[in-house]
């Protein structure tokens, strides 16, 4: 890709994109644009529809209805153009397991109508880790070394957009915080970047997100501003019993939504008369014993419950 | 073009890899014409038979000594009644039974007239229609040897040549046949195996977002199964040639035209059968079912096509095999030229011509 060339500032423009396999509706009404050199993050739990959201953007499939195009190139009328120039890691590790990994990366380069040496610089950070490695087959790396070695492979054309699907499912914790500080410095080089997780830690390390749910966007915005406009009472609440805790909670009239947070049950409560110690003597009044109630700082997760349960 | 080479030079890595696969392609035909060759051999050879005389005399003597010399018959003893015959076939301690009637010899003087009983074991029909053809030529013989001096009976002898295989070899038959049966295995099969893989496995995902044309991924998938396909055609070749002296009576090049025609139709099949299969399972089970049992069964290989009843002639018309077949036999067994077989080349031609045009059609340019 030319660096040099007028890229419009829109990325990747969806309009009133809906799909159905039969009955089921996978999307509908999507409607977003991604500006140039932007993280952009889709955020949803898995049948939420990201995946087929990335099929049709990458041309794979097309949409029942509504209009998409990247880099100003229309999905359905333009999809040679489109598939010269973005990169795209699907969602499983789709490499040939049994050559090697410098034979894979030779070989998407030549798809690419490229070579390694080409466009080296872009793919170096990442592809330095896993060159110790290169004459070792593709099936036999760990899933963290898979993952960059597909990255690469992604890279090698030097896109203007990366379409990476769930590229951090299944990659331990250290392996996903540096292949996030990787796409930061793909940012820099001007690459825009439309990322799907489940994973809502990762969402705040995106520019914008979308939250994704039941084919829907609930909404999008950047994660500081989502999380901004949270605005219930949020606790976290503890006790011996937590199964009971969670029941009794959500027996409690004034308690508006409870969910199982890690090691706690985030509360939300109508702002108004409950207040943490009339909260607790409820509690003891149940039989929990132990029992810590704290205010927190809701995170994307708890917005997204929020959002999830508000328009369903 | 380097994307084309760079490709090809992938596929031959997969298969190369894959060395169990390897082997089983690339001995495959040796061990089928081993076994057609050798074990499962539908030449009749050494057949035991007994013999009930109840009168000992010079031509039943003679008719038996005749018998016992042919390769084909082996005569393992005597029987004294009809019980005994049974016992002998039971047990399988006997094929054939011949039975001579009462005063064979004095009959056939006094009268011109003799019989003799043929039993057979029919358990196996080719084999017991084989071996009752030849003893009727042999005593048809001894019949003529006598009865020359007294010519003038006007009697009609028939001489029966077996025409391009004088011997009755059935590796004349069976040669042709496993040519057949392992273009459609290795072209067919494995070219729709190794294509649904790409899509099983989700590298089709990002060769289909990427510049590669769908026309070079068909390329690059087939051409190993070609090269493989050209092995096994020389492997076919020499084994029959130099083991099964099966010689190639016509011209070398009409088969090898005729034979490159073929497995471009099974290319074609297996490409189809990519674009209609999402698991390799599938595609295994349609070339399987779809492909073989045609072509063990309906291309004239093991039951001739004039046999059949109309509904599976008129189905084994649309079998390449069939036309392959028959076009092999014509040139390597007749020894004609491609003059003589012009229809099957005909036909096989438009075969691939409307199989092409159908997987290349139906070919995919996204996931759905």
């Amino acid at each position: 890709m030319n660096t040099s060339e007028n890229l419009p500032d829109i990325a990747i423009h969806c309009e009133s994109v809906s799909k159905n396999y039969g009955k089921i509706q996978a999307l509908s009404n999507i409607n977003f644009d991604v500006n140039r050199a932007e993280i952009f993050g889709i955020i949803g739990p898995d049948g939420a529809g990201k995946t087929t959201l990335f099929r049709i953007l990458t041309t794979l499939i097309l949409a029942e209805s509504g209009t998409a195009a990247i880099d100003g190139f229309d999905v359905l009328k333009d999809y040679k153009e489109i598939r010269k120039r973005v990169g795209y890691m699907p969602g499983r590790f789709s490499l040939y397991q049994d050559l090697t990994v410098e034979e894979n990366l030779e070989f998407f380069a030549t798809v690419f109508n490229t070579t390694i040496e080409e466009n080296y610089e872009l793919v170096k950070d990442i592809y330095v880790q896993i060159e110790p490695f290169k004459k070792r087959r593709a099936g036999k790396l760990s899933g963290g070394m898979k993952q960059k070695l597909a990255l690469s492979c992604a890279l090698i054309h030097k896109p203007s957009v990366l379409f990476l699907d769930e590229p951090t499912t299944g990659v331990d914790p250290v392996s996903r915080k540096e292949f996030w500080g990787m796409l930061q410095k793909l940012r820099e080089q001007g690459i825009t970047i439309l990322v799907s997780t489940p994973y809502m830690d990762e969402a705040s390390l995106c520019d914008r997100i979308a939250l994704i749910q039941n084919g829907q966007f609930l909404k999008i915005d950047t994660p500081e501003n989502i999380v901004s406009q949270f605005d219930d009472v949020l606790w976290a609440a503890k006790s011996d019993n937590m199964h009971k805790l969670l029941e009794d909670l959500r027996k409690d009239e004034q308690v508006k939504s409870s969910f199982a947070f890690g090691d706690s049950i985030h509360v939300t409560v109508d702002n108004g008369q409950l207040t943490v110690d009339s909260l607790k003597k409820y509690l003891i009044e149940k039989g929990h014993k132990n029992i810590k109630i704290e205010a927190i700082e809701p995170t994307i997760e708890d917005c997204f419950m929020e959002l999830s349960t508000t328009q369903i | 073009m380097k994307q084309l080479f760079s490709f090809i030079r992938k596929e031959f890595h997969h298969i190369f890899r894959d060395k169990a696969t390897v082997m089983i392609l690339l001995m495959m035909p040796i061990i089928q014409i081993i076994l057609f060759g050798f074990a499962l051999s539908q030449e009749v050879k050494n057949t035991k038979v007994v013999v009930l005389s109840t009168t000992s005399d010079e031509a039943t003597r003679r008719i038996i000594n005749r018998i016992d010399a042919s390769e084909y018959f082996d005569v393992v003893g005597t029987v004294h009644n009809s019980d005994e015959i049974d016992a002998a076939f039971r047990d399988g301690k006997a094929k054939l039974a011949m039975i001579f009637e009462d005063h064979f010899s004095e009959n056939l003087k006094h009268t011109g007239k003799s019989h003799i009983q043929l039993i057979a074991d029919a358990t196996d029909p080719n084999a017991a229609n084989s071996f009752m053809f030849y003893a009727s030529n042999i005593i048809s013989n001894y019949q003529q040897d006598i009865s020359q001096p007294q010519s003038g009976g006007g009697m009609i002898v028939p001489e029966v040549k077996m025409l391009y295989n004088p011997q009755m070899l059935s590796a004349f038959n069976f040669v042709p046949g496993v040519l057949g049966m392992i273009m459609i295995l290795i072209c067919a099969m494995m070219t729709s195996i190794a294509i649904v893989r790409e899509k099983e496995m989700g590298t089709m995902e990002i060769l289909l977002v990427s510049p590669m044309k769908p026309m070079y991924t068909i390329l690059s998938k087939i051409s190993p199964y070609f090269v493989l396909s050209v092995i096994n055609f020389a492997t076919i070749m020499l084994l029959s040639v130099f083991v099964l002296k099966v010689p190639i009576a016509g011209s070398f090049i009409s088969l090898l035209i005729v034979s490159l025609l073929y497995i471009f139709v099974a290319l074609a099949l297996g490409l189809l059968i990519s674009t209609v299969t999402n698991s390799q399972l599938a595609a295994m089970m349609i070339s399987g079912m779809g492909l073989m049992i045609p072509v063990m069964l309906l291309s004239g290989m093991i039951f001739p096509i004039e046999n059949m009843p109309a509904f599976l002639r008129f189905i084994s018309n649309f079998v390449p095999a069939r036309w392959y077949i028959d076009a092999v036999k014509t040139i390597m067994i007749k020894g004609l030229g491609l003059g003589a077989v012009l229809k099957d080349v005909g036909v096989l031609l438009l075969m691939a011509t409307v199989l092409v045009t159908i997987s290349l059609k139906k070919f995919k340019v996204r996931l759905e």
